[in-house]
């Protein structure tokens, strides 16, 4: 077990914004008797607890299962998407990362398809419509073969998995300088392209996700790689490249 | 009122599909006409929601969180159960029922539970149509790993995934509904009543979260999909946002609420580290497939786990198990982990965990194959601890992780309000007493796929229907009523936070109505909660607006119900004067210290029905028939 190195006082600067349409600024606060063994959401807990005993509005921040899945939380720290540890979100951030005394500047994804509602709470309903656009394979409840009727190479299959994992937080799109959704789209696209179930839509599918993305407003890749520095699951640009290809060529297949 | 379960007549194994043909249809061409309200998007919501609209309803979808995606199911780890034998060892459908009905401490409906494993099988064909990515042998089939309380290996994984990528495929089905525009999705709304006209479910009032405006909906029926309530001991593996207010308000218009009492405690958490915790988090079941539970034979023996020799540890789940060993199901586990610490053998600087040591594993199989395996559970707990579960073997305990009972249904899944229908952990009638691991995904998929899209037809064919829209007084009534809910709340500007009184439940409810239950200790509960709900009505602080998002704001609804339900909850457990499965009353125990369950007088589920006085709600029993699996202690010795 950690060993407790005590209580420690962080200085927080937090974005706070009342509302989509009002102006945000900066503010500072002190969040004392922090414990190296706190999260970091569990040490914005305990700051909100404060404000709220002196009838102030506490910060509002996203996030649920608190366990690194659901994709709930996310923030910007020191400019980093989910913070310093690398393939970790915020909510498994621990202060023990910390020293005493720090200064925390805390910012809500920066996006222009992410649009603010609230202080570190955005709105990432395009990443569902870019899913909704295609990210799926088109099968009725009830009309699926026997499940081993359908052999998936294990190397394609665990490559699927890798895809998979992404949990739609959105660092990826939040750390761009580009604001791009590429690693988003093109993790669940090519997902779906490894497996056999998933070749009859192929062409259809990266047509129409990659025009969802665009239509969004979400920027182009320009192969920085920030997005899978950040990306709390580790998923790999190798996507991307992926994608284009996919693009290219149903573009070419497309009968007008 | 009499419970009629609507349990079909005939043998078990054919009553399913005798009922499916006597079940009216719905023309397809008039399926259009009747809409559908569906809330909350977990396995049960997200299949159930794309699976009518497949067949042509018109479906309106709720959830409180950003997307859909993102319901709690998303957070199950190892895996998820169906007969398919495809391991050759000796499953089936029955073996399944079986297992389940055993596990669950005969306190479940054996009609059910038939129907679950019958369906189990076609659920695994759903998910891996769906591009699900299943692990795979090399040859390309599908694998599988064991799970507690079954000698058969029959969980279908996705790495410590699983409830991830179901939850991703069913969401993936709903998103393609979307779409095709015969889903209207409602995300960031929180359902805050249910309205009723005539006496049917005829909508809801929600909340949206983001411009604080109460929002009527009307439909032809309603499905509550909205999970369990875990959170009600404040600390649980649950999601900050898991919560009991759907199912407490319908319960409060009618529907009955059956045995609240049954409540999983898992027994392979992390424990608690502080007061600042605001979460449990669990480590999968699946980890005792290669992971043995120790603590040190001595009491108050402190040296490091490394420098406790082998002869000096007891491997107490293998002792006192030899059949089942560290797989024996989480009630069992998890009673036996806490018999061990109350001797004071516990480990770690709380004495409240034992170890789960994969040394012996690693030493067989290597590090990378345990790797593989668990290794995003072997990262996240050293993300918590700070501590490499590959060198030093994990400290856990068990918490509240998953609640068998829920709101009444019928073999329908209808609740006792006509036209409200209630899925997956948020209905009480698969599990009885006990769930065993990789049960949860398998019945929220099966009531959403596979059930559901039956039996609802019946309903909409048969029943009659007022015209109504939501200009209707009811809503109207539902709406001025919720709204002054919520302006009180926010006036009462006490001094203490609603985070307070919700920990403050939670110690009441795992202290009284834990692990180990008592009538004395129940009656304490009995009086200590209605105090401290009237402190809360009282004395709450609620800052923040009312016209926008205030996250502080819901949770303060959702404890004020948990303050209401927790009564509930304790009432079943005093009632309940037996022990089964995760309901340990100690008065009730054999010699060795299992529980003992009451055959002759509990052999029924507990409906409770809401009388407006909390302290008094009406007990109607439904009693349970056992014609297949004879009631008999339960051994994994």
């Amino acid at each position: 077990m950690a060993e407790n190195q005590g209580s420690m006082t962080i200085n927080l600067k937090v974005w706070r914004q009342a509302g989509p349409k009002q102006p945000g600024q900066m503010k500072s606060y002190v969040a004392e008797d922090v414990s190296p063994d706190m999260s970091f959401l569990e040490m914005l807990d305990v700051v909100n607890e404060s404000l709220i005993k002196r009838g102030e509005d506490p910060i509002a921040f996203d996030h649920d299962c608190r366990e690194g899945i659901c994709g709930s939380c996310g923030m910007m720290i020191n400019g980093i998407a989910h913070g310093p540890d690398p393939g970790t979100t915020v909510c498994q951030l621990h202060m023990r990362r910390y020293k005493d005394g720090d200064t925390i500047i805390i910012e809500p994804w920066r996006a222009r398809a992410f649009p603010v509602i609230k202080d570190l709470v955005v709105d990432r309903s395009a990443f569902d419509r870019i899913i909704a656009a295609g990210g799926y394979i088109s099968v009725n409840t009830g009309s699926a073969p026997d499940a081993n009727a359908i052999p998936v190479p294990r190397d394609n299959a665990e490559r699927a998995m890798d895809s998979a994992a992404c949990i739609s937080c959105g660092a990826c799109a939040a750390q761009c300088k580009n604001a791009s959704a590429a690693l988003f789209t093109s993790a669940k696209m090519n997902q779906l392209s490894l497996l056999p179930q998933g070749q009859a839509e192929r062409s259809d599918r990266a047509r129409r996700m990659v025009l969802q993305m665009d239509h969004e407003g979400f920027g182009n890749c320009s192969n920085e790689g920030e997005c899978e520095a950040v990306c709390p699951k580790e998923i790999s640009m190798s996507n991307i490249a992926v994608m284009n290809r996919e693009y290219e060529k149903a573009a070419l297949q497309k009968k007008s | 009122m009499k419970l009629d379960s609507k349990i079909p007549a005939g043998p078990v194994a054919e009553k399913w599909e005798h009922h499916k043909f006597n079940l009216k249809l719905v023309n397809p061409a008039n399926k259009r006409k009747y809409t559908i309200i569906c809330v909350g998007t977990g396995l049960a919501g997200a299949s159930a929601s794309a699976s009518l609209a497949e067949l042509g309803y018109n479906v309106l979808t709720f959830c409180i969180h950003d997307s859909p995606r993102r319901a709690h199911s998303i957070a199950a780890q190892g895996g998820i159960n169906a007969a398919k034998n495809y391991a050759n060892d000796g499953d089936s459908v029955y073996r399944l029922f079986y297992d389940t009905v055993k596990g669950g401490d005969y306190r479940a409906r054996e009609a059910n539970v038939y129907r679950l494993a019958q369906v189990s099988n076609n659920i695994i064909d759903q998910c891996v149509a769906q591009g699900v990515p299943f692990a795979r042998e090399y040859g390309g089939q599908l694998t599988n790993r064991s799970f507690g309380g079954a000698q058969v290996s029959r969980t279908f994984y996705a790495r410590g995934q699983t409830g991830q990528q179901l939850l991703l495929g069913a969401y993936g089905a709903l998103m393609r509904q979307v779409d095709a525009g015969t889903v209207k999705l409602f995300p960031r709304r929180e359902m805050l009543d249910l309205v009723l006209v005539d006496g049917q479910a005829r909508g809801i009032t929600i909340r949206n979260l983001i411009t604080g405006e109460l929002e009527s909906y009307a439909a032809d029926a309603v499905l509550l999909c909205t999970g369990g309530y875990g959170n009600v001991y404040f600390l649980s593996t649950n999601a900050g946002n898991s919560n009991v207010t759907a199912a407490w308000r319908a319960h409060k218009k009618g529907a009955f609420f059956a045995n609240p009492c049954f409540t999983q405690i898992h027994p392979t958490c992390i424990p608690v580290s502080g007061e600042h915790q605001s979460k449990l988090t669990l480590m999968s079941e699946s980890l005792r497939n290669d992971g043995r539970v120790w603590v040190p034979k001595a009491k108050g023996d402190n040296r490091p786990a490394s420098q406790i020799p082998e002869a000096e540890r007891d491997y107490f789940l293998e002792r006192r198990y030899p059949a089942f060993g560290n797989l024996v199901p989480r009630d069992v586990a998890s009673r036996a982990a806490k018999a061990v610490c109350d001797e004071g053998r516990g480990v770690g600087t709380t004495g409240l965990a034992v170890y789960l040591d994969f040394a012996e594993a690693i030493k067989r199989l290597g590090e990378d194959t345990i790797r593989a395996r668990y290794g995003n559970l072997f990262q996240m707990y050293e993300k918590i601890t700070d501590e490499n579960p590959y060198q030093t073997p994990m400290r856990i305990y068990p918490a509240v992780h998953y609640t068998m009972g829920g709101l009444w249904v019928d073999y329908n899944l209808m609740s006792t309000i006509p036209g409200l229908y209630v899925l997956g952990e948020a209905n009480f009638s698969d599990h009885g007493a006990n769930r065993l691991g990789a049960s949860a995904l398998m019945q929220g998929l099966a009531d959403g796929y596979f059930v559901i899209p039956y039996t609802i037809g019946d309903y909409l064919a048969t029943a009659k229907f007022a015209k109504v829209s939501t200009d209707h007084e009811a809503f109207k009534a539902s709406a001025v009523e919720e709204q002054a809910k919520i302006n009180k709340l926010l006036s009462i500007k006490g001094s203490r936070t609603v985070l307070e009184f919700h920990r403050d439940l939670g110690h009441i409810m795992w202290e009284k109505v834990g692990m180990g239950r008592t009538e004395a200790g129940l009656k304490e509960a009995l009086q200590q909660i209605p105090r401290l709900r009237q402190e809360f009505w009282e004395n709450v602080t609620v800052p923040g607006p009312a016209d926008n998002l205030n996250p502080n704001l819901e949770r303060a609804g959702r404890v004020a119900d948990f303050l209401e339900f927790a009564e509930l909850l304790t009432l079943d457990a005093l009632n309940r004067r037996e022990s089964c499965g995760g309901h340990f009353r100690e008065e009730s125990q054999t010699p060795e210290g299992e529980a003992q369950r009451d055959d002759e007088n509990f052999s029924y589920v507990a409906a409770w029905e809401y009388t407006g006085d909390f302290a008094k709600p009406t007990l109607h029993q439904e009693p349970l028939v056992f014609e297949e699996v004879h009631p008999s202690q339960r051994s994994y010795k």
